[in-house]
């Protein structure tokens, strides 16, 4: 075993420990913060670099397990592992992560509680780093809990405006819904397999021995391999926002941007997507079917909605969801490196998208109303560029990385053998990511810029009360901001550009390392050695199906530019060009399809009804009884009082009297009067007399 | 009624009265007098039953009185030494006004 | 019962009535004397001379005369005007009647005070009661001796020690502890 998977520990617990110092620094020390946060990730980094040097010349699995829990006989063990998966979520994860925590120093600079949002980011760095080498379900379920915490207390970093504290606890109670299934599915694991190890010499529960067991038991009609998959499938529901768990991600853009792209668009949730590749042996084929569907309805639906919205980062947001679709409809159709592939790349151009709009954010002085943009392109060259790279990963142009990634799902959902449905719903949520992409872009950047003045003096410092941001169609005055010392927008700092760069090189040539030509990514994650072949071009229909796909891409771009691009938006209050021409469609689709009124209406009001019945049952009825002890209590309290009082006092009294006044009578036979001593002994003799007489005749 | 019990009942009476006045005079004197008069009338009693008892020639009863004659006559003096005592004390030889002892 | 008994018994009788029920001490004193005086006639009537005789010597001319001189001491006249009898005398009267009650219901039933035969007049001569004091009690005798010793001392100290006390008595508080020197 080598020094690196023996201590492969440190990749999560440095930032762990970086938090962990943070908590205790001052308000004050926020460069030492972010200093700390910073250098615990550049060194996890350069670990995780190590490890994934050590699963390129090993890409067997290693793994490292010990025992923690001793309870009787048997031993409750963690561990963590090293194979290919978690070498390249390692090195995703931190390197995403240092660029956004770069990008942070400058986005975060004039916040007051700075500190307080790296000492989170840190907590999050390790807990998302644990849930990659994790090698128990039980550590990978401790860690899920704290990146759910952590991704809580970031969408309320400011926890003063409603809007974010109520966005956070939506966000928590949405993701808990998942994660309750994932703990009935850990539990029945451990149940069936007696061990919660993943890989442990033959006895985890994702080895073979355990793995037949599960599929011989039957539970209810179905396998419980199966039932077991699709349990711990509802925690990456939950936590990778699938319909119908899918609502808190959009709300979750109340959080600084950093937050947004880091936790919702690069690592957070693709950690439900991760989970299911982790567990991929456990997933039957029914399983996998269900969610490659899921995956499917959640690219098409979200895609929908995105259409129709009017806050940048919302549109970024239902983007995200609909990704993480493909995500999971790759895993179900094609496999864990299709899935993965597309989780990796996402991760760079979703970043660096998010990133691109916190930059517009700042530089329009905290306006998010994609109507009040415009022809930013002029103001924000570097912001504008690198835009437009993510902006054509997303999309799928040809040649950028999104395009390998989603064709890898196209291909494999088109060669699908139980069905063709994910595919067509694939195919149609590629032409709407195109469409909105292209909407968003000439909004934002093109034409003239609508911006008013009068918004620019928002200079109210985070920790006041900020009223409450809406998604439409009221400007919101977002976090705190200096008065910009320039009343237009303007580009902005370096420490927020250069990530922006870096992650705009990614965006467009990482790709290159999944192309069917040199397929390395699929062949690293399947620990085997690939060539470059442009020979596999011409594979089974491969070719076709990418002009289709580059096709429908630009019939995207097309569409977007004829709405949107021949006839530049002149007013913030134009009415949009897709509601011109079906306005009831495009207020459903503004409205989100209603799925929040929805659950409102069910499944918030049963909760408020249960929680009032329980809040009277437990005034009335526990406490009820609580309160009649106490009145029994003090009844006999005060039963015991008047016993004491009247009846033992009074008693005692009553005695000490009798006594004192039988004394008292006693005494005054010895009034001193000697005639009277006298009186009494002849008195004696009398009955002494009597009782001797009486005695003798009787 | 035979001798002995007239003598008996004489000598009973003769103590009844000893003792009503004892009981009953405020005077200290006539307590101490009531006193002897009781003491006399057991005298009386020892007589007879010397007198017309079964062993007269042992003077068992006569011995007696004797000595009682002597110890009543010391008890007598010192009695009324006691009662001149206290009228210097008290300047009152009235019993029922001499209630110091009491409790 | 003879008749001279019956009327030296009631003689007797009528003085101790009186002495205990007249109001002046005096005479209380002389009816004092004439019983003790008719108790001595009883006893010689009984045949016991030398108690008689005895009585009279040391209860009339001792005891008796003794009573007179503490009248005297103590003022006895003085009280004329106030109550003879003390509070509450009627419960004595009636404690003495039952002691008499109990005591004649004793003699009358006892079978000692009833004697079958009584036997005669024993001849007592001085000679036997001396041979008797002097054999028999000779230790009652003497311990008589100490007593009236003693007696003697303790009612000379009593009254010597008021008579020399008696000045400073008179100035310091009524009060003063008596103290046996």
């Amino acid at each position: 075993m080598t020094w690196i998977v023996r201590n492969l520990w440190l990749i999560p617990a440095l930032p762990i420990f970086a938090a962990g110092i943070s908590a205790l620094l001052k308000r004050n020390q926020q460069r030492l913060s972010a200093t700390l946060a910073i250098g615990s990730m550049s060194a996890s980094l350069v670990l995780a670099l190590i490890a994934f040097a050590e699963a390129l010349s090993q890409p067997a699995r290693q793994v490292y397990n010990f025992h923690w829990l001793q309870f009787g006989n048997n031993w409750l063990s963690l561990g963590w592992l090293l194979d290919p998966l978690a070498a390249v979520m390692l090195v995703m994860v931190t390197f995403v992560g240092l660029l956004i925590f770069i990008y942070s120093t400058g986005y975060m600079a004039h916040d007051d509680n700075a500190g307080r949002f790296f000492c989170f980011l840190s907590l999050f760095a390790g807990a998302m780093l644990g849930v990659v080498i994790a090698n128990s379900l039980l550590l990978l379920f401790m860690c899920w809990e704290v990146v759910g915490l952590t991704s809580y207390l970031l969408i309320g970093f400011w926890y003063h405006r409603p809007a974010a504290a109520a966005a956070a606890k939506k966000a928590f109670i949405t993701t808990r819904i998942g994660d309750l299934g994932l703990l009935i599915g850990m539990v029945w694991l451990y149940g069936q397999s007696g061990t919660l190890l993943f890989y442990a010499n033959g006895t985890g529960c994702l080895e073979q021995n355990a793995l037949a067991s599960m599929a011989a038991h039957t539970a209810g009609g179905f396998a419980v391999i199966t039932a077991i998959g699709l349990l711990i499938f509802c925690g990456a529901v939950g936590k990778s926002g699938q319909v119908p768990l899918h609502v808190w991600l959009p709300d979750a853009m109340e959080g600084p941007t950093p937050v947004s792209a880091l936790i919702h668009a690069a690592t957070m949730v693709a950690a439900g997507v991760y989970l299911i590749a982790r567990v991929y042996p456990l997933m039957s084929g029914h399983a996998l079917a269900v969610v490659a569907w899921v995956g499917a309805v959640t690219a098409l639906f979200a895609a929908c909605i995105a259409v129709a919205q009017n806050d940048i980062k919302r549109i970024l947001a239902y983007s995200t969801v609909s990704q993480l679709g493909y995500m999971m409809l790759g895993l179900g159709v094609g496999g864990v490196a299709v899935g993965m592939f597309h989780l990796i790349t996402h991760a760079f151009f979703k970043a660096l998208l998010f990133l691109g709009a916190g930059s517009v954010i700042h530089g329009c002085t905290e306006e998010q109303d994609i109507r009040n943009m415009g022809g930013l392109r002029r103001f924000m060259p570097v912001t504008f560029a690198t835009y437009s790279a993510g902006m054509l990963a997303l999309c799928g142009f040809p040649l950028f990385a999104g395009f390998w990634s989603k064709d890898e799902i196209l291909h494999s959902a088109h060669g699908w053998s139980v069905s063709l449905g994910p595919f067509y719903l694939g195919a149609i949520g590629a032409l709407l990511t195109a469409f909105y992409m292209t909407r968003q872009m000439y909004y934002v950047f093109f034409g003239p810029h609508r911006l008013p003045q009068a918004t620019v003096s928002a200079a109210e410092t985070a920790s006041h009360a900020i009223p409450a941001h809406e998604i439409e169609p009221v400007v919101s005055a977002g976090r705190d901001g200096e008065a910009c010392e320039v009343s237009h927008a303007h580009e902005s700092p370096a420490n927020m550009t250069v990530p922006l760069s870096i992650l705009a090189i990614f965006a467009v040539f990482l790709g290159f390392v999944g192309t069917p030509a040199w397929p390395w990514f699929q062949s690293f994650l399947e620990g085997q050695h690939t060539s470059l072949d442009f020979a596999r071009f011409s594979e089974a229909g491969l070719l076709p199906l990418m002009i289709w796909s580059s096709l429908i891409v630009f019939a995207g771009l097309g569409l977007g530019w004829f709405l949107y691009g021949r006839k530049p938006i002149e007013n913030a209050t134009d009415p949009d060009a897709l509601e011109r021409v079906a306005p009831p469609v495009f207020r459903a689709l503004g409205n989100r399809l209603y799925v929040d009124e929805f659950y409102g209406a069910t499944f918030i009001r049963l909760t408020r009804f249960a929680s009032a019945f329980s809040a009277w049952l437990d005034h009335w009825i526990w406490g009820g009884a609580v309160r009649l002890v106490s009145w029994i209590v003090t009844g006999v309290g005060w039963f015991d009082f008047s016993l004491d009082r009247f009846v033992v006092n009074g008693g005692f009294d009553l005695g000490c009297r009798e006594l004192s006044f039988g004394g008292r009578l006693f005494a005054r036979l010895q009034n001193g009067r000697v005639q009277n001593y006298l009186r009494v002994i002849a008195l004696a003799l009398v009955v002494l007399g009597i009782l001797l007489l009486w005695g003798r005749r009787g | 009624m035979n001798p002995l019990a007239g003598c008996l009942i004489v000598s009973a009476l003769l103590f009844a009265i000893g003792l009503a006045g004892a009981l009953t005079r405020r005077s200290a004197i006539l307590v101490v007098a009531g006193i002897e008069l009781m003491l006399n009338a057991a005298n009386l009693n020892f007589i007879a039953f010397w007198r017309f008892g079964p062993n007269p020639e042992a003077l068992t009863g006569f011995m007696f009185v004797i000595f009682a004659i002597a110890v009543a006559a010391a008890e007598a003096a010192v009695g009324l030494a006691l009662i001149v005592a206290i009228y210097r004390h008290a300047h009152t030889s009235d019993v029922s006004e001499i209630t110091e002892m009491k409790g | 019962m003879t008749l001279p008994f019956l009327i030296l018994a009631l003689l007797t009788l009528a003085g101790g009535i009186a002495s205990m029920t007249l109001r002046r001490l005096v005479h209380c004193a002389l009816a004092l004397t004439v019983a003790f005086a008719g108790l001595a006639a009883l006893y010689l009537n009984l045949g016991a001379e030398f108690a008689g005789l005895a009585q009279l010597l040391v209860y009339v001319g001792a005891i008796a005369i003794l009573i007179v001189f503490v009248i005297l001491l103590t003022r006895g006249g003085d009280t004329e005007g106030e109550p003879a009898f003390s509070p509450a005398s009627l419960g004595g009267a009636i404690i003495a009647l039952a002691v008499f009650a109990v005591l004649a219901w004793a003699v009358e039933t006892s079978s000692i005070a009833h004697p079958i035969s009584i036997p005669s007049a024993p001849p007592n001569t001085m000679q036997q009661i001396g041979l008797t004091l002097m054999q028999r009690y000779v230790l009652p005798l003497e311990v008589i001796a100490l007593m009236l010793t003693a007696a003697m001392i303790g009612a000379a100290i009593i009254a010597v020690r008021e008579r020399r006390n008696e000045a400073a008595a008179a100035v310091d508080a009524p009060g003063t502890e008596m103290r046996v020197g």
